[in-house]
């Protein structure tokens, strides 16, 4: 018999255990295939049976070589509760149970010596969601009418790009009593309330990162629905950079610099300008922490797009080279809002902070006005790859932080002239209408969203610790992969139809709740229109507070 | 719901007027009050109309406050005309201990001022008052304008005319424009100030309606400018914007409807001046309205105008003869004042117009 030592590794020390039923199974050998951990696999099993033959106890004992499924007892390749075994079992043999009892999180470090990486989203929720402690609860009743969400219009976009205060406008009034141009304004697209949200190819697999695309080109040239897309810090491919569809796309660039090689050798390719640029500081899910793809998540083509070698590819922390906002707003957004002569608005994105109403007050007054926008992330949100650490400890909620930058632009004056657009955990009740419509009355112009995506497509991991594997590129649903054997299982069009879907779900349930209130136009800012049962939560963010 | 309604005559017409005008539209109202704001004076003030008129209810202790800042500030008092009132017992009527029209003539070191100058200090000059007066209630500064006076006050419009004898018509206390309202605030507390008309540097402006976006309104407008205050009523807000749109950014009053009202981004990229449209429409996006709402308004010049909310929730019609245009939330308040006009020639501005008046009763329809 096999010796074991207390300190070797065993299924009750991993977050999840595999159930087997030995007795429905026909070893057709499908969950072995189909696991792209390795948890699990073929094993024989020597069996003891003891049996007695003719009217008296004479027992016997026989002994077989039996083929079963077994959980791998490894730090390397554990079970993450993924659930693709079950899904591929014919005779629901197998599956993942959550082990609440495990040791994980302190054998792995103990073992590794390094710290823990995972993807997913923060996975440590102590209490309600913030959001959910709202309702919107200014009703239309007798004071004014509801509007009827199926018959009455709605105008429903919002601002991208700098925004001048009125009496600034490059406007006179000519001969004939109209107002005329009478100079140059910065650039401001009006687009779809919700962006997808930043992710690179890379971090997702390249079919991912083309149903997003072939969704957002879906959205607009089929349903009218001007919806943009974050190419995240990867690059884009060349066909796409020169194709009209571009246009549709914002331009991410952060501290790796990643893909803007190719990006800036094929301007002069270009049909159409891209939707915008965003700079990315931070992210909210691990902030002041960089980008991270892990080695094995660099395929060749991913080399290529980005133009670098097979290795971990870590954005520094910060952008080298910039040490105050000031030289940012002069450095980087003066030099991109020029790369595309002005046409096109430059936005930047930071992690959630307490120092976060600092930077919008820096950016606001900001004499050059050319920051188009102002993308706050909160602690909620996902990530392809971080440090667990990172993901459940670091970072500031999206609500309050998002509130706090809108008040301070009332404060002064200046709401709207930064779009602000809010991120972090939005939609992950899997409700986010609900959740944009709230961050919207709160002060958001807009908000978006990343990980949701996912989950539309497939994805299958959650805040309860299921699977969160994006880093390691073996994304049982072919999301976050780079393995071809493992991409190929995502559906590309498939997931494309279920982003168009849910977004024309979304749109649907806006107007559900705009039409309660009695408004035809977005209710930026319209915090009279949220109720919350929470005193502390009415208090901080300035609602009314309803019992 | 509120009525609100005003007149715009050739000739210098009596309050009694206006009280017909709305009292036979007393089913939608409450009865709970009266204001009204008559421009372009007759009677006895038709002699000081370039000088500032102060329109203040107030207790005694108020008055002489009133009188000592103004006289501080180097005001000289040329007129005072206190109305001859008819406390008979019964009337509901929450009356102010007393009620004053004064005119005054500007200090000397003004006197050879700008306009602008002239204009900026007696809207400081009323804050000033408003915010001397605040304290224990002791008076209402609602008008301090050439030209101009306003009286608000809480009860029953029917007991508030007879109090203030304004049922009795004369010649004495006229006006070209009258516009008026017979409701006190119902959605937040009854104050005073929360009654339309509001008035503001030449600017009226009433409504009838709802703001659904009063509190984005107001939180953009408290920093606009100084003048913008207040906020006892949703309404207030579209004077405000009117006065920004109007008179501080100096855009034709067209563009006023843009900013209330913004076209659909859709039918804004049909248009070739869609850079203009869509650059205001971003830039005063919070001075955007939304509910039901139908507004009346008069600009310094006399203009009188309507317009609706962009989904035409609240009515609105304009009736006229030769002499005599009207405006009221219902065509029975035409009907009343104006019997035997050409009633097929009603006008019912749709969710796109504004329709003015000008002082020659020209009217105009504009479509945005």
């Amino acid at each position: 018999m096999e010796a074991v030592k207390v300190q070797d590794i065993t299924p009750g020390d991993l977050p999840w255990k595999i159930r087997y039923d030995a007795s429905r199974c026909t070893l057709c050998g499908s969950c072995v295939a189909a696991c792209s951990f390795r948890a699990i696999n073929a094993k024989v099993e020597k069996r003891r049976m003891v049996f007695s033959e003719g009217d008296f106890p004479e027992p016997q004992q026989r002994f077989s070589a039996v083929p079963v499924i077994r959980q791998v007892h490894s730090l390397k390749h554990y079970c993450r509760g993924c659930g693709i075994c079950e899904k591929v079992c014919p005779n629901d043999a197998i599956g993942p149970v959550r082990n609440i009892d495990n040791r994980h999180s302190i054998v792995t470090r103990c073992v590794a010596g390094d710290a823990i990486k995972r993807g997913g989203r923060k996975n440590l929720e102590a209490t309600v969601r913030t959001l959910d402690k709202m309702r919107i609860g200014r009703i239309s009743q007798m004071t004014d009418p509801s509007l009827d969400a199926q018959r009455h219009s709605f105008d429903m976009l919002a601002p991208f790009g700098r925004i001048l205060p009125a009496g600034k406008l490059p406007l006179t009034v000519n001969a004939a009593g109209k107002l005329v141009p009478d100079g140059q304004a910065p650039p401001v697209r009006w687009i779809y309330p919700v962006i997808i949200g930043d992710m690179s190819i890379g971090a997702l697999s390249w079919r991912m990162w083309e149903a997003v695309a072939m969704a957002v080109a879906y959205l607009n040239e089929e349903c009218g629905l001007p919806v943009r897309m974050c190419s995240g810090e990867g690059g884009v491919p060349v066909r796409l950079l020169k194709s009209k569809y571009l246009k549709y796309m914002i331009l991410q660039i952060a501290s790796g610099h990643f893909g803007w090689n190719r990006i800036v050798k094929t301007m002069p390719y270009m049909t159409e300008d891209p939707a915008g640029v965003l700079i990315k500081i931070g992210q909210g899910a691990k902030p002041g922490d960089g980008g991270l793809l892990m080695a094995q998540k660099v395929a060749e083509h991913i080399s290529a797009i980005r133009g670098v070698p097979k290795a971990d590819l870590l954005s520094p922390p910060n952008h080298q080279g910039l040490y105050s906002i000031e030289e940012s707003v002069q450095k980087m957004f003066l030099s991109f809002n020029a790369a595309f002569k002005f046409r096109v608005p430059v936005a930047i994105k930071v992690a959630a902070s307490s120092t976060s109403v600092s930077v919008f007050n820096n950016l606001v007054r900001d004499p050059y006005n050319i920051v188009g926008g102002f993308f706050l992330d909160g602690i909620d949100g996902g990530t392809a790859a971080a440090h667990e650490v990172s993901l459940d400890h670091t970072g500031h909620p999206i609500v309050s932080k998002l509130r706090d930058c809108y008040l301070a632009a009332v404060a002064q004056g200046r709401q709207g002239q930064i779009p602000l657009w809010a991120a972090g955990g939005l939609g992950r009740t899997g409700d986010l209408a609900a959740d944009a419509f709230k961050m919207l009355c709160l002060g958001a112009n807009g908000v978006f969203t990343g990980k949701l995506i996912l989950q539309m497509a497939g994805c299958i991991g959650n805040e309860q610790g299921r699977c969160n594997a994006c880093n390691t590129g073996l994304c049982p649903v072919g999301i976050t992969t780079q393995a071809p054997a493992l991409v190929h299982r995502l559906d590309t069009e498939k997931a494309a139809q279920n982003i168009v879907n849910y977004f024309l779900a979304m749109d649907q349930e806006l107007k559900k709740l705009m039409a309660p209130i009695g408004n035809s136009s977005l209710p930026i800012g319209r915090s009279d229109a949220l109720v919350t049962t929470d005193r502390a939560v009415a208090d901080r963010l300035k609602i009314q507070y309803v019992c | 719901m509120c009525r609100i309604g005003a007149i715009k005559s050739i000739h210098y017409i009596h309050p009694s007027q206006a009280l017909l005008l709305m009292q036979s539209q007393q089913k939608g109202h409450d009865n709970s009050g009266f204001a009204m704001v008559m421009q372009d004076l007759g009677g006895i003030f038709e002699d000081y109309k370039h000088l500032p008129t102060l329109s203040l209810a107030c207790t005694d202790e108020g008055l002489k406050v009133a009188e000592d800042i103004l006289h501080g500030a180097g005001f000289q008092r040329l007129l005072q005309w206190v109305p001859e009132i008819n406390p008979l017992p019964g009337l509901d009527i929450n009356a102010m201990p007393n009620y004053v029209f004064e005119t005054f003539d500007y200090p000397k070191h003004y006197k050879k001022a700008e306009q602008k100058e002239k204009e900026e200090l007696l809207l400081d000059m009323r804050l000033k008052l408003r915010s001397a007066l605040e304290q224990d209630e002791m008076g209402f500064v609602y008008s301090f304008w050439p030209d101009v006076v306003t009286l608000k006050e809480i009860g029953d419009p029917r007991d508030i005319g007879t109090y203030f004898n304004l049922w009795q018509p004369d010649d004495k206390f006229t006006a070209k424009v009258i516009t008026a309202q017979c409701r006190q605030n119902t959605n937040y507390d009854i104050v005073r100030y929360a009654a339309h008309p509001f008035f503001l540097q030449g600017y009226t402006a009433l409504a009838n309606g709802e703001n659904t976006f009063y509190q984005k309104n107001m939180d953009m407008q408290q920093k606009l400018h100084r003048g913008y205050l207040g906020f006892e009523s949703d309404s207030q807000c579209f004077l405000y914007s009117m006065h920004y749109v109007h008179r501080e950014l100096g855009w034709p009053l067209e563009y006023y409807k843009h900013v209330i009202t913004p076209l659909p981004f859709e039918e804004m990229a049909d248009r070739p001046d869609r850079d203009v449209l869509l650059s205001i429409r971003q830039s005063l996006a919070h001075l955007e309205i939304n509910g039901p709402n139908t507004i009346i308004g008069v600009l310094p010049d006399g203009t009188l105008f309507t317009c609706c909310d962009a989904k035409k929730l609240r009515p609105v019609v304009m009736g006229r003869s030769s002499e005599m245009v009207i405006i009221a939330s219902e065509v029975c308040g035409i009907n009343e004042l104006l019997p035997d006009r050409r009633w097929e020639e009603d006008i019912y501005p749709n969710e796109r117009e504004i329709v003015t008046i000008n002082s020659a009763l020209e009217v105009q329809r504009w479509k945005q």
